[in-house]
């Protein structure tokens, strides 16, 4: 039970940076920690105590095997989120090519 | 050839990038290919496939690794990937549904097993691959574009 | 497990420095720390596929986000709502984890999975794909259609960075023409 609250407090720190953080660059950075939390989140209600990867072996027969399910599911979420990270980082890019600042505040400001 | 030798970083990094940079592609050609026999995959093996090419493009400068690769290809082989992965979820069709696993599955442990998994993985190493590799290009692209303005 | 607390206190401490620190290319190397830490958590997790994976994702991440922020300046703004903002993110922090008191609860506890789908997954995994790797009998065959949806996904983003990238469109130029001809 500890360890699924050391991984909330990982979120919560990715949430504060994302609700916080003035700075576009940061506000990214903060998405990328509530992301890998998530993973882990999964990966950690997948583990079971003395169990194996889902792999199997060809001459010995192994029984206490992790859950596949969640693992699969983590796979495709990680290349999404390298995805998106990207397309994040393309759309700041473009912010401060046009501001000439990551800082959201002046964006504001130069509105208009 | 002169200018090819000033653009991008030092004799050094140069010279350790040509003797590594083709072992780190076969590398990950084999994740693909062994995606159903080992850890690995069709990502995995993708992301390595589009990291080599952007370890070329870092060592030698822009050019050298668009030689190889250019982004109208990269396009090309991402959209390939994605109608392949979606044609034989469609095959499947011939024997009932979709992403039926239409193949003889053949002998476990063995490289040519598990009827269309192998064939899947290679579809998407080769969208991942190149996806993000053409991501990669138009970042340093942009980067270049902005330069020219100033 | 011991290892598995010492890995997760070192990216929370990762964390904090890359959210805290004042330099942008010390923020986004400490996240690599952070993913890279991840990485070795999912090893001992057993989990050795997405280990693979998270490795080398973080990698070319964090070669993205350097590209992005080298030579690029961190202006420090210390005006404006500053205690008004502080108190407002805490305070929804705070309202999050009593909600998530409750739904830890209700997990499972750690080590002893719920795996009533993932029974028949184990069991019926070789016979019926015949891939030993079961993660990738999953993702391949029991539950294509979420890969197909990836699949989807990393296609709208890479058309979407390529439409963001171009330069300036027909319309614009036209535009530009215009003025000067005027």
């Amino acid at each position: 039970m500890i360890i699924y609250f050391l991984c909330l407090v990982l979120f919560c720190i990715g949430l504060y940076c994302i609700l916080r953080k003035r700075n576009i660059i940061k506000i990214i950075v903060g998405i990328i920690i509530a992301e890998y939390a998530v993973n882990l989140l999964f990966i950690l209600v997948a583990y079971r105590k003395n169990g194996r990867s889902p792999i199997l072996s060809p001459d010995t027969e192994i029984i206490n095997m992790v859950d596949p399910l969640p693992q699969a599911l983590v796979l495709t979420s990680i290349v999404i989120g390298l995805a998106v990270t990207s397309l994040l980082v393309v759309i700041a890019m473009r912010i401060y090519e046009k501001y000439g600042t990551f800082d959201i505040t002046k964006i504001r400001e130069l509105k208009g | 050839m002169s200018k090819e030798h000033e653009q991008g970083m030092s004799v050094i990094v140069k010279t350790v990038t040509r003797l590594t940079v083709g072992m780190i592609f076969l590398y990950g050609v084999y994740i693909v290919l062994h995606g159903h026999i080992s850890p690995g995959g069709g990502f995995a093996g993708g992301v390595i496939i589009a990291l080599s090419f952007i370890h070329l493009m870092l060592a030698y400068g822009k050019d050298v690794a668009l030689r190889k690769l250019s982004k109208k290809t990269a396009s090309f082989f991402e959209s390939t990937g994605a109608l392949l992965f979606l044609a034989i979820g469609l095959l499947g069709f011939s024997g009932g549904y979709f992403f039926l696993n239409f193949i003889p599955k053949g002998e476990a442990f063995r490289l040519f097993s598990a009827g269309t998994i192998p064939l899947c993985n290679i579809a998407i190493g080769l969208k991942v691959g190149a996806g993000l590799f053409a991501i990669f290009v138009a970042l340093a692209m942009l980067k270049l574009e902005k330069g020219e303005k100033k | 497990m011991l290892e598995l607390y010492i890995l997760l206190i070192f990216m929370i401490i990762g964390a904090i420095v890359a959210i805290e620190v004042k330099d942008l290319l010390s923020s986004v190397i400490a996240v690599g720390a952070v993913g890279l830490g991840l990485s070795i958590v999912f090893l001992l997790l057993k989990a050795p596929d997405v280990a693979i994976t998270q490795l080398v994702v973080e990698i070319l991440c964090l070669i993205i986000l350097i590209q992005a922020t080298l030579k690029k300046d961190l202006p420090f703004s210390t005006t404006g709502r500053w205690f008004f903002n502080t108190v407002i993110a805490i305070g929804f922090i705070a309202l999050f984890l009593y909600i998530a008191k409750d739904a830890l609860q209700l997990l499972p506890e750690f080590g002893n999975p719920i795996m009533r789908v993932a029974r028949s997954y184990l069991a019926e995994g070789l016979t019926k794909t015949g891939a030993v790797n079961l993660v990738s009998s999953v993702i391949l065959d029991f539950r294509a259609y979420d890969t197909l949806g990836e699949a989807t996904v990393l296609f709208t983003a890479v058309i979407g960075v390529l439409t963001l990238v171009r330069r300036q469109g027909r319309k614009k130029e036209n535009e530009v023409i215009e003025k000067d001809d005027e």
